[in-house]
């Protein structure tokens, strides 16, 4: 589903943010990306989500190689993945409903559809009741939930989430975590960056260990 | 088995997909089209702002062309606006004279015709000269006989006047055929200068909507930044991110193209009575006539293409700008 040969970022600066790194996620597969900041997390997410290229070597998500994307053909990529911020990057002039049915504005997707499916989402994540709220009301947990309900609404066959539990507190870290694990119950392949050992350790899954822009671990 | 199934189900769905996705393409178009119209609502002072500069330099070269198509109006049927005389050769009988008379004022295009003989003339002359007794010196009377020949109306057109002229030389009797009319000739060319000043005016004023327009876009986008991001970041296509700013210049277009209307329809309108006012005292029976619906239509147009064309020109260079990084 995502796969790595070899892959080099070197931002124009000199400095590269990952050597050579190589894996494979196979589909379904639930993994952490850990490291310390700076280890390269956000540039190997960026380079799966296709907002960056490798400078050498290949990455190839859902079966298409990102350093050959065609600049018009990346939207129909991020389609196929549901991206999570640590941030939750949501719009605060809209409902939660809006906020959730964005993706599926932008396929286009039927009035009907959009309604059944958004609610379907959003009372995954356990907030039917909240969505004619505005996220600013909402508390930072259940923000998190708003940005997860979007990045599945569209039942992506990928999920990547930046720090998904960054500025949660460890109980509702958990929560969020056994959400994604949900997901990947039904074979959505999830890749979560997450500094927090302790939790990732616990959830009993594949572990990348990134150190100055090395893998330098890939296992449990 | 079940992988077979489940294709052949997406086929369908992809099947009827195909008119569902077509009713959604406009019903999405529907949607942006009035969602932008409520966006701009929803700011009135700063739409405002936007469209009454939009409005005013349409109403510009709209108006000053009305006054053009006025003037026009007024001139073509300026009465007694070319007048020819024809000097008659020495020696020719009454009765001739007399015949020409009638022969000209038969003409189509002649409203009508006074013939001043010489000797008339030549009373005239003596009354009005102050040369009166010693014109009596004279042994005979120097001045020819005149028709003064007024053109009808709808000949009085330079070409039809010109072509008259040239008959009227061609005559055995005529000796001189004169037409005062330079001046409206210079009143022509000047007009003609006016109506390339006014598309001079016009092309400027419609590049400063262009800049207006895609000023107001830019900030927009600037203003929508985050928006846009998030947007990319979840798979949208920049047709669909642009999509909304081309509707708000094509709003912003057709609102100031209406109230350029507004602005000229009312300025007419008060300025309407003082020109029957002018008119009146001239005996004229003018009106002066507005854009109609045709000069509305036009306006709606250009105010429609302009804006468009500067929205598209500020999201062709801003949004390119802003990437996911």
């Amino acid at each position: 589903m995502i796969q790595f040969d070899n892959a080099t970022k070197r931002y124009n600066e000199g400095y590269e943010a990952l050597s050579q790194v190589s894996f494979h996620i196979n589909p379904g597969e639930m993994v952490f990306l850990t490291g310390h900041s700076g280890a390269g997390k956000s540039t190997l997410l960026k380079l799966v989500a296709c907002i960056e290229k490798p400078t050498r070597g290949q990455v190839i998500v859902n079966g298409v190689n990102i350093g050959r994307l065609w600049k018009r053909s990346i939207p129909y990529l991020r389609r196929k993945i549901g991206i999570i911020f640590q941030n939750h990057q949501l719009l605060n002039d809209r409902t939660v409903f809006d906020n959730v049915a964005l993706p599926m504005i932008i396929q286009g997707v039927s009035h009907k559809e959009v309604g059944r499916r958004v609610r379907a989402a959003l009372d995954k994540v356990g907030l039917l009741s909240k969505e004619k709220l505005y996220p600013i009301t909402l508390s930072g947990g259940e923000q998190q939930r708003v940005g997860i309900a979007r990045a599945i609404v569209n039942k992506p066959p990928i999920i990547l989430a930046d720090e998904p539990t960054g500025n949660l507190d460890p109980d509702l870290s958990k929560e969020i975590m056994e959400l994604f694990q949900i997901f990947n119950q039904v074979g959505v392949s999830i890749l979560i960056a997450s500094h927090d050992i302790d939790l990732i350790t616990k959830m009993n899954h594949r572990i990348l260990t990134l150190e100055a822009g090395k893998l330098i671990r890939d296992g449990k | 088995m079940a992988e077979v199934h489940s294709k052949k189900k997406n086929n369908q769905i992809t099947h009827t997909s195909i008119k569902g996705k077509t009713i959604s393409y406009f019903i999405r178009h529907i949607q942006v089209f009035l969602f932008t119209l409520g966006t701009i609502c929803r700011s009135p002072f700063a739409s405002l702002m936007t469209t009454a500069v939009i409005g005013i330099a349409l109403a510009l070269p709209a108006g000053l062309h009305l006054i053009l198509k006025n003037f026009e109006a007024v001139t073509a049927n300026w009465d007694g606006a070319a007048q020819i005389s024809l000097f008659l050769k020495k020696d020719i009988s009454e009765e001739k004279v007399q015949k020409l008379t009638t022969d000209i004022a038969a003409m189509d295009e002649i409203e009508n015709v006074s013939y001043i003989s010489a000797d008339m003339a030549m009373e005239e002359f003596k009354k009005h000269s102050g040369f009166g007794s010693s014109l009596d010196a004279l042994d005979n009377n120097p001045l020819p006989d005149v028709l003064v020949i007024k053109p009808a109306i709808h000949s009085s057109s330079p070409e039809k006047i010109q072509r008259l002229m040239a008959k009227f030389r061609k005559n055995g009797m005529v000796d001189i055929a004169q037409l005062d009319m330079e001046w409206i000739k210079r009143l022509y060319s000047i007009m003609d200068v006016v109506r390339d000043g006014i598309w001079i005016a016009a092309a400027l004023l419609a590049v400063a909507v262009l800049l207006v327009v895609g000023n107001t876009i830019r900030l927009d986008i600037q203003n929508k930044k985050e928006e846009i991001l998030i947007n990319k970041l979840i798979g949208a296509t920049d047709v669909f991110i642009r999509r909304p700013f081309l509707y708000t210049g094509f709003w912003y277009g057709i609102i100031g193209g209406a109230i350029a209307f507004t602005l000229i329809t009312v300025s007419i309108f008060i300025l309407s009575d003082s020109i029957n006012n002018l008119s009146g005292l001239y005996g004229s029976s003018f009106t002066i006539s507005g854009l109609g619906i045709s000069g509305l239509f036009i306006l709606l147009i250009t105010g429609l293409g302009l804006g468009l064309s500067g929205s598209w020109i500020a999201v062709g260079r801003h949004l390119k700008q802003i990437e996911p990084s």
